[in-house]
């Protein structure tokens, strides 16, 4: 059943109307054409998809849009404001904490989350907070010094 | 980093322009100067467009603005090429990283390449593509020298800019000396090369070309291409490998609002704009099929395999009389290794793009082989090869699965009944199902050591796959290797270094326990029976840098392992430390140390990245990775039950590479991954008694080990 859904979107805001059931990531990568949100599973095992929902990473895939109605949504193309990368971005692309590059939006949101409820977190807490967003290149002791590092540069920015 | 930097990484992405002919992809470029360029023998697998055989394998294009364009046909699968091959080219023309841009992977632009695995881009067409950068400096010093007024040998290059050396301020740039002109060089001889002392960039570690687009989101995969009218189809995956459809009753989808069915033989297809809405039809089409009687599963298919193997082909050379080895040995000790299917799994499933408009076609393709899609399509369409055109952008990883395209030829099927642009994404299930596994093998080692330490007998025997990784590089005076008959039920292809893993774990596992047996230290037994200077020198390196000393007794407790092996020409050695907990079987690898001998290497954060790359990858393939399966029967379908390592898992991770810039560049893709599992099987033998002869080492399988410890 069609329904109209509204929401922000990168601090933008946007309508839908389309079934509530289907999930979010669908709407973002098609009715939307924001392609930097990723599928690698549909069963949120993988946090491909993640997004940040009101402050929270999500996993796209198995969000109904219909949940979104009002909430405040951001993707990784919303990250970087005025041409100017995010700390997390930047010390991603400084570690090369990357190579295929599939899994780096997600990875890159759920440290963007992680650091948002603890922006001082020890190894230990960044490695059980990534846990299971899954990179297949090993990619892995590089996104936990991106994220350490992040978690510094955005200290100083606070 | 700000968007500028973003701007150049891109801007090699073009793809407006569409050349179908060497003629139209000249014209395409303008002025300034082109290097087209044949080292070696031509392509040996290839047709070059247009059906003609290519008369040379690189481009290069310096524009009337001074920048610098390679072509390749070579795909970014995240291993980095458009870094290495970038930062190579650069070096060679002494221009500025930033003024280079990539072209890769475009059977229209770019010209023809076998594909892009076995660890070839940096050996085989790095040198192609310096000897071409090597020619157009040359030709520009030439045009410098006419222009200035200037004797060759008194001009040197900086970032782009030609000068004399007796008078810096009597100078010119590259971009000065390409306006206005056109000029092809077709080169048959390789030109002289920079050599080790006149690199500035070869050698240095550089960050990846592609980070900025990747962090953004920007990077486009084949599944974010968009076209007018494109709908996503989502196919119907068989119950099993094997079985045949029998009916089909589409009526429940097929013309409803937005919903089409289409159907090629077995193929079958939901089409709607939306892709989750294709995907939840599917469970309303009503099929029956015929399913083969499973023959094997995942527990019985190494009995299979050995009752089944039928007269096995001796592989490489054998050495001596096994008899012999037999009668010199003081203990012979008989063993068997196995190994199951494991999926590749990259994050990216296979998707692809196919648009027909009028006589052409072109197919967007998650795929290491696009010029080899290329060719398939053309003959299965009987389409003249200059109007297909395959593309393969940013790729989600490949690993060797996606040397297999069957989602471009499933997808260009479709569109061509559909008559509409399609894209085909398989969903994580249809990925383990498609999937070119890694196959299943059996290892059966007999082998003999004589009172000296010295191994006289080696007889090993192979069932389930293929021999690479077998040939021994211990010295063995008599030795064979067997290959006996495969039969597989799931479809099984190249895993990164294929063969090799399975080979190495069994013949590692097994070089470990006639070293317990022989009373000698892991380490001293290789020493002792591997004569290669060049992998003494990585075995001692490895050790030196992991801290290795010989242990008063066997197994030490200390949970240390040690593996080697030999990999598309590189010596690879890998020490380890593990932690095992007994009660649960789990096991946690602390520390591992890779020693390799790669030649020249040109950038090393990037084989330090390739490094840590296989050694994740390996901690799968060694401790929880295999495919469940009941005949053609493929059980896995997602993360939860195929599980991937996780950031937990990772240990400290060192590589030690051995300083040989004067030898041939080697590739590091596949090397560090070969010893993973040998080199953990061994590492938990020290840590604990129990010796496994299968991998993955599940805590299932450790605690069956341990209950059996004498």
């Amino acid at each position: 059943m069609n329904e109209n859904i509204s929401f922000t979107l990168n601090d933008k805001a946007v309508s839908v109307n389309t079934d509530g059931e289907r999930p979010l990531l669908w709407v973002l990568r098609t009715d939307l054409g924001l392609t930097g949100t990723k599928y690698g599973c549909g069963k949120a095992l993988c946090g491909a998809c993640t997004v940040i929902m009101d402050g929270m990473a999500v996993r796209s895939c198995v969000i109904p849009v219909s949940n979104v109605e009002g909430r405040k949504i951001l993707t990784i193309e919303g990250l970087a404001k005025n041409g100017k990368l995010h700390p997390i971005q930047e010390a991603f692309a400084k570690h090369d904490a990357l190579q295929c590059g599939f899994c780096t939006p997600g990875m890159i949101l759920n440290a963007y989350s992680l650091l948002s409820s603890n922006p001082e977190p020890s190894r230990q807490e960044i490695i059980d907070g990534m846990e299971y967003n899954l990179c297949r290149c090993g990619a892995h002791t590089r996104i936990i010094r991106a994220i350490e590092e992040a978690a510094q540069e955005m200290k100083g920015a606070r | 980093m700000n968007e500028d930097k973003l701007q150049v990484a891109e801007r090699g992405r073009d793809e407006s322009q569409y050349p179908v002919s060497r003629r139209e992809f000249l014209q395409g470029l303008g002025g300034g100067v082109v290097i087209l360029f044949a080292v070696g023998d031509p392509p040996a697998t290839g047709q070059g467009r247009g059906g003609q055989r290519p008369d040379f394998n690189a481009y290069l294009h310096i524009g009337e603005d001074g920048r610098v364009t390679c072509f390749t046909g070579k795909v970014e699968l995240g291993q980095g090429p458009m870094t290495s091959l970038a930062q190579t080219l650069a070096d060679e023309l002494d221009v500025s990283l930033d003024s280079v841009d990539m072209v890769m992977a475009d059977t229209a632009r770019c010209p023809f390449d076998a594909g892009t695995w076995g660890s070839t881009t940096t050996p085989q067409f790095g040198p192609i593509l310096r000897a071409a950068g090597a020619e157009a400096r040359a030709v520009l010093i030439g045009l410098a020298a006419v222009r200035l007024k200037v004797p060759k040998d008194r001009l040197a290059v900086k970032d782009g800019v030609v000068f004399d050396k007796t008078q810096e301020s009597r100078k010119v740039t590259y971009a000065q000396l390409t306006k206005g002109k056109k000029i092809e060089r077709h080169l048959e001889s390789a030109p002289k090369i920079k050599t080790v002392g006149q690199y500035n960039l070869i050698g240095k570690p550089i960050n990846r070309l592609d980070a900025v687009q990747k962090v953004t989101g920007r990077a486009k995969y084949a599944g974010d291409i968009r076209l007018d009218g494109m709908v996503y189809a989502k196919v119907l995956r068989p119950p099993s490998h094997g079985a045949k459809l029998k009916s089909l009753d589409a009526s429940a989808v097929d013309g409803q609002e937005g919903f089409q069915v289409v159907r090629d033989g077995d193929l079958v297809a939901v089409l709607h704009k939306y892709p989750d809405l294709a995907e939840q039809a599917l469970s309303k089409l009503k099929v029956d099929y015929d399913i083969p009687e499973p023959r094997f599963d995942d527990k019985t298919v190494f009995d299979y395999f050995i009752k089944n193997a039928g007269n096995g082909r001796v592989n490489g050379k054998p050495a001596g009389n096994l008899d012999t080895g037999a009668r010199l040995a003081k203990e012979v000790v008989e063993q068997t290794y196995l190994n199951g299917y494991v999926a590749h799994a990259p994050m990216e499933p296979h998707t692809a793009v196919a648009h027909f408009e009028g006589n052409k076609l072109t197919v967007w393709a998650s795929t290491q082989t696009p010029f080899g899609c290329q060719r398939q399509l053309t003959s299965d369409l009987g389409m003249p090869s200059e109007n297909v055109r395959v593309i393969a952008p940013f790729v989600g990883g490949g690993f060797g699965g996606k040397i297999n395209y069957d989602q471009a030829i499933q997808v260009v099927k479709i569109a061509k009944i559909a008559k509409k642009p399609v894209q085909l994404a398989w969903s994580r299930a249809d990925e383990f199902f498609y999937d070119t596994h890694r196959p299943a093998a059996a290892v059966k080692i007999k082998s003999g050591v004589d009172a000296s330490g010295k191994i006289v007998l080696w007889d090993y025997s192979i069932y389930g796959m293929g021999g690479r990784g077998a040939s021994l590089f211990y010295d063995v005076p008599h030795n064979r290797v067997t290959i006996y008959q495969r039969h597989h039920l799931l479809k099984t292809g190249a895993w990164r270094a294929p063969d090799n893993n399975t080979n190495s774990f069994a013949r590692e596992s097994h070089i470990d326990l006639m070293a317990a047996r022989a009373g000698i230290d892991p380490l001293d037994f290789r020493l002792r029976n591997i004569k290669d200077e060049k992998f003494q020198r990585v075995l001692k390196a490895g050790a030196d840098k992991f801290g290795w000393t010989p242990a008063k007794k066997s197994p030490s407790g200390r949970g240390y392992g040690m593996a080697c092996g030999f990999d598309v020409g590189v010596p690879v050695v890998l020490f380890a430390e593990v932690k095992v907990n007994e009660r649960s079987g789990a096991i946690q690898v602390k520390r591992v140390v890779c020693a390799q001998d790669l030649g020249l290497v040109i950038n090393p954060e990037g084989v330090t990245l390739q490094v840590e790359g296989c050694i994740t990858m390996g901690l799968g393939y060694a401790l929880t990775e295999e495919v469940n399966f009941a005949g053609g029967v493929v059980r896995d379908e997602n993360f939860d039950t195929y599980e991937l390592p996780g950031f937990s898992w990772v240990p400290e991770i060192e590589s030690v590479l051995i300083d040989a810039d004067d030898e041939p560049s080697k590739g590091a893709g596949e090397p560090a991954i070969i010893c993973m599992g040998g080199v953990l099987v061994n590492a938990v033998y020290d840590a604990t008694g129990a010796r496994l002869r299968q991998i993955p080492m599940t805590p299932e399988r450790v605690k069956q080990a341990l209950a059996k410890r004498a």
